[in-house]
């Protein structure tokens, strides 16, 4: 049985050597090539390439990918700009009545739901938008914090536990949303059923649902942001963590370190920079919320048959393409750059604030 | 304090469940207040013993004792010891100043007598003046005195340093060999130095370990075991040019060199690894004859090759006493300058 292992496994090495031989010799016969190819050319004075100063080369090799960033990134930008000073654009004849300055930001900030609450809804977009940026990203990365710090302290069963906390990542949001609308369902949903199980009166308690008061079902939307954009964070601290040099928690054992000032004074400031670079990327992120309230509450964004509405800035202003309001690209362009304005203004601050806390 | 190690072993498994040993069964005992240097090439064990010391690595069998106490089992954080990392360990993120401090945040110190202790300890190593930088806006050398001041600061009771001298360039590693050495002196602490330049250990210790392949092969003072070599590695291991070793016949009392009688020994006929250090050759009148193969004048001295039983052999003698362009010298050792050692175990078998 062992002889049998044995000459197998030679005769694997043997075609692996083979193959291995092989692409060597292929690489040969092709350098061989090329240098033929670059001495003809040079003795007939034909190397156009050499004559190519450096940086008309590297924007030849870097035309692929500027082309696509410039029709699908920068085109859309300078558009945005200039749809802005329109006045009444209209999408299908393409016709405009003037131009306006400031005209469609008043447009849209002066919209009933958009930074005022309408009378009728209760709510608008900038205000969920920023109840959910402001309390779905500090939670979520302070919960990643602790979670990485934990998984990063556990011995058996490492891979297990960091794969299952990897998982929320690789699933699709849509999908994900819809199995929360079920578990938040008000009959015979689990959130319900586990609620009553700790005696907690539930029954018909309606989440996601016409009933739902807006902060449950704001909690839930929450609940969901956090949870889906909570295992990018872990897996970045987890890396980051994994990378601090053993000697300093050595140091600090023998210096009779308590764990919570491990935790505080040497793994948070020793990977600052990555909590810095979650924090910006998922105010961002969070601004941008889209999809996972489509998903929750569908496009309509807000629970069937209540008087107020979840929808964030984007669905905002994806009303004016695609929706409602469609058509009215000047109001959207206007409604994206004021998104922009706030996401720009809230950077600044944020990497003012990081210079005294980010150890670099 | 004194510390002592008793048949201390350190075996690690592998996955495959290959042992390895890295420490067997250390016996040492180092008197309080010494400096003792535990040398070694790589991968001899030095290093795990000094964690192992530390409470960083457990030990497989043996015994740690600091004093009276028996520490063998007692947590790092416990056992009241200061230890200097290869690379430093210092915080980047926080000042030399908090560096220095942060061991003393976690223990019962009034606040104002913990600044005291930092400044105290900063001017010891000499770095008063540097507390408010960043270890990373310092050089090698000033932050080798963080990391000992940082060390030293919450008065441990036995002091670790694991190589610390490796990362420094060459002139800063004698200047900081003789700040450590004077940093030992005042503060008196017992420590132990780790490090693989026979050197470096010789100059600054009280006393010496000698390990290879975890074992122990000699402990004494370094001037000791320079003359005195337990074994042949010990002699080999110590001294710069290397000893010359080769093999030698005793015969009839006489050890036999390229065929002649070089020197009467008192020991059993037979064959034996000889040890002569270069620098124990003197050019006499009466000397034994050899061959010039080669000829280095060096100032001083001058660096002479030739033949012992077909071996190359190096001798290191006083410029004055040999011409230029000599072909023939009179080389002669004292009796107790040369090593014999037992050809199966390595064991110093006489000298003089």
């Amino acid at each position: 049985m062992a002889d049998l292992i044995n000459s197998t496994k030679k005769f694997f090495r043997k075609i692996g050597t083979v193959i291995k031989t092989f692409f060597w010799n292929i690489r040969r016969v092709l350098n061989n090539i090329k240098k033929r190819i670059g001495k003809f050319l040079d003795k007939h004075n034909l190397n156009f390439a050499s004559k190519f100063p450096g940086w008309a080369k590297a924007l030849l090799y870097l035309s692929p990918a500027l082309i696509v960033l410039a029709i699908f990134t920068f085109w859309p930008i300078i558009n945005a700009f200039a749809l802005v000073v329109y006045e009444n654009y209209n999408m299908t004849t393409d016709t405009i009545t003037g131009y306006t300055v400031f005209g469609n930001f008043i447009t849209v900030l002066t919209d009933e739901s958009f930074i005022v609450p309408a009378s009728h809804t209760g709510s608008s977009a900038v205000i969920n938008t920023l109840i959910i940026v402001f309390i779905s990203v500090p939670v979520s990365v302070l919960l990643a914090l602790f979670i990485s710090a934990a998984l990063n302290s556990i011995k058996p069963l490492k891979g297990f536990f960091q794969t299952i906390y990897f998982l929320p990542y690789v699933t699709n949001t849509i999908a994900i949303g819809l199995v929360f609308a079920y578990m938040f369902k008000a009959d015979g949903g689990l959130v319900n059923e586990f609620l009553s199980f700790f005696g907690v009166q539930s029954d018909g308690l309606s989440w996601v649902e016409s009933g739902a008061v807006y902060w449950r079902s704001m909690f839930v939307l929450i609940f969901y942001s956090i949870w889906s954009t909570l295992a990018f964070k872990i897996m970045v601290f987890l890396t980051s963590i994994q990378g601090i040099d053993k000697q300093y928690y050595q140091a600090a054992a023998i210096d009779a370190t308590p764990r919570s000032k491990i935790f505080s004074r040497i793994t948070v400031p020793l990977i600052s920079p990555m909590i810095f670079y979650i924090l910006v990327t998922s105010v961002i992120g969070a601004f941008k919320i889209y999809n996972s309230i489509v998903a929750l509450f569908g496009t309509s964004g807000a629970p069937a048959g209540v008087d107020y509405n979840l929808q964030s800035i984007v669905m905002y202003i994806y009303q004016f393409i695609d929706g409602s309001n469609a058509g009215n690209l000047s109001v959207a362009a206007a409604g994206s750059l004021i998104l922009f304005a706030i996401i720009l203004v809230l950077t600044l601050v944020q990497m003012q604030v990081s210079k005294k806390r980010v150890h670099y | 304090m004194e510390l002592r190690l008793e048949n201390l072993t350190k075996i690690f498994t592998n996955k495959t469940g290959i042992e390895t040993t890295a420490v067997s069964e250390l016996d040492i005992t180092i008197e309080s207040g010494t400096l003792v240097g535990l040398l070694g090439p790589s991968g001899c064990g030095k290093s795990t013993t000094l964690f192992m010391i530390a409470g960083l690595e457990k030990p497989t069998g043996g015994k740690i004792f600091f004093g009276d106490d028996d520490v063998t089992k007692l947590a790092p954080e416990k056992r009241g010891i200061g230890l200097v990392f290869q690379n430093y360990a210092l915080y980047p993120h926080m000042t030399v100043y908090n560096n220095i401090l942060f061991p003393l945040e976690n223990l019962d110190v009034p606040r104002e007598e913990a600044i005291e202790r930092v400044k105290e300890m900063a001017n010891l190593v000499g770095i008063g003046t540097l507390l408010d930088r960043k270890p990373s806006q310092l050089s090698g050398g000033q932050q080798q005195r963080v990391a000992i001041a940082r060390a030293l600061v919450k008065k441990p009771r036995v002091l670790l340093l694991d190589e610390p001298l490796s990362n420094l360039d060459a002139r800063l590693r004698l200047q900081m060999r003789e700040e450590i050495k004077r940093i030992q002196r005042e503060t008196g602490i017992t420590t132990i130095f780790v490090t693989h330049d026979q050197e470096e250990a010789m100059s600054i210790s009280d006393k010496m370990v000698v390990l290879d392949f975890g074992v122990k092969q000699q402990y004494d003072s370094p001037q000791q075991m320079y003359t005195d070599p337990d074994n042949l590695f010990v002699a080999k291991f110590l001294g710069n040019p290397p000893i010359n070793t080769f093999e030698a016949e005793v015969k009839k009392g006489y050890m036999m060199i390229n065929g002649d009688k070089f020197m009467k020994f008192d020991v059993p006929d037979g064959l034996y690894d000889i040890g002569m250090r270069p620098e124990n050759f003197r050019a006499t009148e009466d000397g034994f004859k050899v061959a010039i193969k080669d000829i280095f004048h060096i100032g001083r001295d001058t660096m002479i090759h030739f033949d012992f039983n077909g071996v190359n052999v190096r001798a290191l003698v006083d410029s004055d006493d040999i011409e230029e362009k000599q072909k023939f010298v009179n080389l002669s050792i004292k009796p107790n300058r040369v090593y014999m050692f037992d050809k199966k175990t390595g064991e110093v078998v006489s000298h003089g």
